[in-house]
């Protein structure tokens, strides 16, 4: 069985879905709920397109006392709950299925409070990621994570997932710039935990719920760290004839003591096709390519990028390209960033997650290679390079069942992989439906059962996103 | 007599775990025998469950045991040039303690230091740990990567539990280069409310400011002193604290501490060695809305002696005397405010009396209870440490 199995829906729900659809709209006001088959429609999938789920209702509260209503609600009538930012996941953690209700809080989408004498913003869960920064831009500060898909990703997915980006090597991922939360829970009572404050007290439930892929409660407000924007940044592209050369220099930046604020690698085949759709001046007779950038003054940048190159010419690089200009430097973001999408412009994909030790990236390499031609499949690669966090783009042919099969089992062969090299399953995606029937590779069913009852304390009932994160087990989910 | 119990494994500390019928109270160093509410159980210590694991320059991490020393971690750090990035407290000052401070009690009690404000806290640093939970089950957590989003994020649980929710026999902590220079900039006698101001101002400038903290008069100088730090490459450190003390000319920023004179006020100000003596003083620490540190320090008026502000505001240490009628005073006067206190160290009787942890809502109690049972459903490990009961 290749599929990932969704379990079956309730048939109980299922005949009585006029009957909840009709109550909700009672319940709720009219722009709220959605329950006509084309409007369910648009919330079938996320970014993992490959499956597909027509949900029995959607709610798109405006408010955190509607979403309490909605779980009320839904408590009462004992539906699923899939919480929904703006389905960018690509691990499926907002697939939704034929017996559960969508709540989507794409409505609740306002910056609240804007506080730059302490340094944080009080935004609604449906905000944007990138909204962030560029509400508070103006004023020389910038919200961190920058996930590639920052202009669609909504701040509550970013924390169901505990997003990252390509600059965590610096400023970390989302728990790291996450300070508190409004937090909707099962029976419909709102929690709020952390706030203004930097560290929250007594156990750290914050941490739980940052990460929690919406199984914990639904997020309707955040606190969230805004940090001054350096005085500049520069990217510089290495262009190397080895993946070997590449990976080698990475680890030696670091071992010199060099922290550069984003380290991200592309193969041959990333930087061809993106190159083709961005346009951002990459080198494209090379063999691997890192983006180095570095932040601070223009002397600060020059002294650290001098330390680099000699580190890179060092590990034999060939091409040196400096940005010369914010436009250049913001194309080479572009490129970067682009690169998922330009994928999806050739050819279906599927794009894994892992984390590795960075001392292990040579052999993961070789190994996705392999991995990957065993299938007769192409991979292009392109990741966070600082910090491990591999993102092989297996590329396939969604129409051709046989080739989906192949894209899904070398994608498992890979993550397995991550595993044994002392790294983990997804570093910044989340394990959604993806990635769910492999948590048992990396952890052994006392630990899962350990998680499963954590869980179990915020979502007594598993509604929330169920058959998700954790294999399924005989127990209906 | 002494029952103290200590595997020499892992293994061996799930067995003695299973076989338990009666609380343990974990010792590590016994280097914070006043944190918490008072101790009960039979001894459990990592005293035996010692070694780095492994320490990879390249990687930026480090694993070890529970009960390794923290200095034996230090001495591995600097010989790559490396540091935990979070600063952590010696609480041998503070507790009069001997002995060393373990990984396990680092982890356990989560107390950042000064380089908070860009480095983070302890459960920002700590990227994996393994533990004993109270079914006797060894159960990982987190793992060696910087970036992990697989599972629920246990590791974060594990920082700052008091040790209630499990034995941890071993943690992997992210690292950071050490900085080869830092310099610090000192403002002299601002008072609250323009010190707050003036640790704003650094903290949202672009220069990297990983230490802002202000000392009353009284403790060591006879007028308060406010305190900013930059690390990192020399010519760097130079350039920013020269503009730093441009930005801050208005609050009379003129000059700077380096090298030697500048680590060892930040030792002092992570140790909250200034609020050591007298011995008998109860002290406090409360994470707060930086720009509510004034209205704090007016609330507290005369209850509060000996006070510090660190990160920028949101951290005050203060001392008072050791009484019920002190801490109920210190609960009145920052209850209002968005933040919470937490009392570190008072006499025993105070600390069984008086909440040491903020007291808790119904809701979040709810929740505390549910997560130690989850992990420990006999309340095997520090009961009621953090709170009477759980």
């Amino acid at each position: 069985m290749s599929q990932i199995a969704f379990p079956t829906p309730d048939p109980a729900i299922l005949a009585r879905a006029d009957a909840i659809r009709t109550a909700l709209r009672a319940l709720l006001p009219r722009e709220c709920v959605v329950t006509d088959e084309a409007g369910r429609r648009a919330f079938e999938t996320d970014a993992l397109t490959a499956y597909r789920r027509l949900p029995l209702a959607v709610i798109l509260p405006r408010t955190t006392e509607e979403v309490a209503t909605a779980l009320r609600f839904c408590r009462e009538q004992g539906v699923n709950i899939v919480p929904r930012g703006a389905g960018t996941s690509l691990a499926g953690g907002a697939v939704p299925q034929e017996d559960a209700i969508v709540i989507g809080l794409s409505k609740m989408n306002r910056v609240l409070e804007i506080n730059y004498a302490d340094r944080y913003a009080r935004v609604e869960a449906g905000v944007t990621n990138l909204a962030i920064s560029e509400a508070v831009g103006e004023k020389g500060f910038f919200y961190a994570p920058d996930p590639s898909s920052q202009l669609a990703c909504t701040i509550g997915g970013n924390i169901a997932m505990n997003s990252g980006g390509a600059h965590c090597l610096k400023y970390g991922v989302t728990s790291n710039n996450l300070m508190g939360v409004r937090l909707v829970m099962f029976d419909g009572d709102i929690l709020d935990l952390g706030g203004p404050a930097l560290d929250a007290d007594g156990l750290d439930f914050l941490g739980l719920v940052c990460g929690g892929e919406g199984q914990l409660g639904i997020v309707t407000e955040a606190y969230v760290r805004i940090l001054p924007l350096a005085e500049g940044a520069r990217p510089v592209l290495f262009g190397f004839d080895s993946a070997e050369d590449a990976s080698r220099c990475v680890a030696a930046v670091i071992g010199a003591g060099i922290v550069p604020v984003a380290m991200e690698y592309m193969d041959r085949l990333a930087i061809e096709i993106t190159e083709n759709f961005a346009h951002a001046g990459y080198p494209l007779d090379v063999e691997a390519m890192l983006i180095i950038e570095s932040e601070g003054s223009a002397p600060e940048i020059e002294a650290e990028q001098k330390r680099i190159l000699d580190i890179a010419r060092a590990h034999n690089v060939r091409v040196v390209k400096e940005s010369m200009s914010a436009m250049e430097s913001a194309q080479i973001w572009k490129g970067r960033k682009s690169a998922f999408g330009a994928t999806g412009r050739i050819a279906d994909y599927i794009c894994m997650d892992g984390t590795v030790p960075t001392g292990q990236l040579p052999e993961a390499l070789r190994r996705v290679a392999k991995i990957c031609a065993d299938e007769g499949l192409r991979v292009a690669n392109v990741f966070h390079a600082g910090d491990g966090n591999m993102h092989p783009l297996i590329l396939y042919n969604m129409n051709d069942p046989a080739e989906q099969e192949k894209a899904e089992r070398a994608g498992a062969r890979v993550l397995e992989m991550s595993v044994e090299l002392g790294g983990c399953l997804t570093g910044e995606h989340g394990v959604g439906v993806e990635k769910r029937d492999l948590m048992s590779k990396q952890y052994t069913p006392q630990e899962l059962a350990q998680q499963k009852s954590v869980r179990a304390v915020f979502d007594p009932d598993g509604r929330f996103n169920p058959a998700k994160v954790f294999p399924l087990t005989g127990r209906a989910a | 007599m002494n029952n103290t119990l200590s595997p020499a494994d892992e293994r061996e500390a799930a067995e003695i775990v299973r076989a338990a019928q009666a609380p343990f109270d974990i010792v590590g160093g016994a280097t914070r025998p006043g944190l918490g509410r008072p101790r009960q159980g039979d001894p459990l210590s990592s005293a035996k469950l010692t070694g780095i694991v492994f320490h990879e320059p390249a990687e930026m991490t480090l694993r070890a045991r529970a009960g390794t020393p923290l200095a034996e971690v230090e001495a591995s750090l600097a010989k790559a040039g490396q540091m935990l990035p979070f600063e952590p407290l010696d609480p041998r000052a503070l507790f009069a303690s001997s002995g060393e401070p373990t990984v396990g009690g680092l982890v356990a009690t989560a107390i950042p230091g000064p380089r908070r404000v860009s480095a983070g806290a302890v459960r920002d640093n700590v990227l994996g740990v393994r533990l004993v939970n109270g079914r006797g089950e060894i159960v990982s957590a987190g793992g060696r990567v910087m970036k992990n989003v697989t599972g629920l994020d246990l590791v974060k649980l594990m920082c700052g539990a008091q040790g209630t929710l499990g034995l941890i026999t071993e943690a992997t902590f992210k690292l950071l280069p050490a900085p080869p220079a830092e310099a610090t900039v000192v403002i002299r006698r601002l008072d609250d409310a323009r010190a707050v101001e003036a640790m704003a101002r650094a903290l949202s400038s672009p220069h990297g400011v990983s230490g802002a903290a202000t000392i009353h008069a009284g403790m060591g100088r006879e007028f308060p002193r406010t305190l900013l730090r930059v690390e990192g490459f020399p010519e760097s450190v130079t350039y920013r604290a020269e503009r730093l003390i441009a930005l801050l000319a208005d609050f009379g920023a003129k000059h700077a501490l380096e090298g030697e004179d500048s680590k060892r006020i930040w030792r002092s100000i992570r140790d909250g060695a200034f609020l050591a003596e007298p011995r008998e003083r109860a002290v406090w620490r409360a994470s707060l809305k930086p720009s509510d540190a004034p209205a704090a320090l007016a609330a507290l008026g005369e209850t509060a002696r000996a006070a510090l502000m660190d990160h920028g505001g949101g951290c005050l240490w203060f001392s008072t005397d050791p009484t019920p009628a002190a801490a109920t005073a210190v609960r009145a006067a920052l209850g209002r405010l968005n933040g919470h206190v937490h009392l570190i160290r008072a006499p025993e009787d105070l600390r069984a009396h008086a909440d040491v942890f903020p007291p808790l809502s119904q809701a979040l109690a709810r929740l505390t209870r549910g997560v130690k049972a989850s992990f420990d459903p006999e309340g095997r490990f520090n009961p009621g440490r953090m709170y009477a009961e759980i």
